[in-house]
């Protein structure tokens, strides 16, 4: 496995295979990994506040018995100071076994990565990558579904600028058999290039408009927000909106055993009511993310 | 002076697509030598309709990396005593370094000065370049 892990692609299927089977074993037995990471140091470098990310992460590390240190934005670290990327992180190097950076510009853990050798991971760069929130969806589908090929999988709401839906298409790709069911306003479809790798690949790919026409098709329905400001004109907006909030409604179209999924934080496109649906898998997957971190954080660091 | 017509001795960069010239001209930073330098805009040409010409009386080296990157299209050939010795094709490099600059506001490298702008070739077949950091694609490439 790489011990740079920039992008999703970084990792192989092998790598994911073996992070998913890791996973499984840590959410059997917590208890036989508490003291993997004894003396292990785990630097959360947040040039841009997440708390979100920063809490998996420090979690992750701190139930495999390591310790954690770190900054959570830009105004506390040295890079308030004007210091580079790649100052920042050969210094944080000194004083921890792995680095876990969060930066707001695109293509910052990159500039990282080659500036150091002990083992990285981007917990975001921008609109660009984030690994983990990618392994997070993948370790989801794989305990609640028990297999990642021959899926259909819907994938809701800003597909343009949705940085994690574009992350998983291109990992979900890899699998035999999945198909991809795109659900957005036109405004809000999928970027040209990854229209082009899905056409290249060969791939069953649908598009629509509307939640309520492809519910009955899904085993996976991902929801992401649309917001109000991304519509081009306002009837499209008062048209649409209710397109993209899942209710119980829309549930009742759906097959028993799909799952819901949304990277967190939600707003209002999942309304409240479906919270207590059995299909709802969006706080298990915080939940995952942490086992998935912890898993990754044990193969970068060879101790698993 | 530099005989346009009939250069003895130095380089001729041909068939460059009209009013790429000066680009080129800057890229290979030709301001800073000392010999001859002839630029020919609009000159007409069997190949294309017009195109564009660059004439340097004198042997040096050219970075082909750059302009394979501008256009493959173009050829360079080597003149001596008044003949063509050599002729180099194109081909699209497979890494630039800081011969373009990644355009993406929210790219790493328009907050950080001293990193190299550095574009990798992504697809071949479609010429298209990628920003080393943050994959935003070359927008000025055909
Ligand atoms: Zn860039």
């Amino acid at each position: 496995m790489k011990k740079k892990i920039i992008s999703p692609l970084d990792l192989s299927t092998q790598d994911i295979d073996e992070l998913l089977t890791l996973s499984d074993r840590i959410i059997e037995n917590p208890q036989a990994f508490a003291h993997k990471c004894d003396g292990k140091i785990l630097a959360t470098l947040f040039f841009e506040p997440s708390t979100r990310t920063r809490l998996s992460f420090e979690s992750a590390m701190l139930s495999l018995g390591g310790q954690v240190l770190g900054f959570s934005s830009a105004n506390s670290s040295s890079a308030a100071k004007g210091e580079s990327v790649a100052d920042t992180v050969r210094t944080v190097e000194c004083y921890a076994d792995i680095i876990a950076m969060r930066h707001p510009k695109e293509g910052a853990a990159t500039v990282a990565a080659a500036k150091i050798d002990c083992p990285l991971i981007n917990a975001g760069d921008g609109g660009h990558h984030h690994p983990t929130q990618t392994l997070t969806d993948l370790l989801t589908i794989h305990r609640l579904k028990g297999h990642l090929d021959n899926l259909t999988i819907g994938l809701c709401g800003d597909l343009k600028f949705g940085r994690t839906v574009h992350s998983l298409i291109r990992a979900m790709m890899r699998y035999q058999g999945v198909k991809f069911v795109l659900i957005s306003p036109k405004e809000l479809q999928i970027p040209d290039y990854i229209r082009s790798d899905l056409e290249d690949g060969g791939f069953d790919f649908v598009e629509a408009e509307r939640l309520e026409e492809v519910m009955p098709t899904l085993d996976i329905l991902y929801m992401t927000r649309v917001q109000r400001e991304r519509f081009f004109n306002e009837d499209d907006y008062i048209r649409l909106r209710d397109s993209y909030i899942l209710d119980k409604s829309k549930m009742e179209l759906a097959k028993s055993d799909m799952i819901v999924m949304h990277p967190l934080p939600r707003v209002n496109e999942i309304s409240v009511e479906v919270d207590d649906d059995p299909r709802a898998a969006y706080f298990k997957q915080a939940k995952f993310g942490r086992f998935v971190r912890m898993a990754l954080i044990l193969k970068l660091l060879e101790v698993a | 002076m530099l005989n346009i017509d009939s250069l003895q001795k130095g380089v001729v960069i041909d068939h460059i697509e009209v009013g790429k010239s000066m680009e080129i001209y800057r890229a290979l930073e030709l301001d800073k030598l000392d010999c001859s330098v002839a630029i020919i805009k609009n000159a007409r040409s069997k190949k294309t309709a017009r195109k564009d010409i660059i004439k340097i009386e004198d042997r040096i080296d050219i970075d082909l990396d750059i302009l394979g990157f501008i256009d493959p299209n173009i050829t360079v050939n080597i003149i001596d005593n008044g003949e063509i010795v050599e002729k180099k094709h194109l081909s699209l490099p497979q890494r630039i370094v800081n011969v373009a600059r990644c355009k993406n506001p929210r790219c790493i490298t328009s907050v950080e000065q001293e990193l190299d702008h550095v574009f990798l070739l992504t697809d071949e077949a479609r010429g298209i370049y990628r920003c080393a950091y943050c994959e935003h694609q070359y927008q000025d490439h055909k």
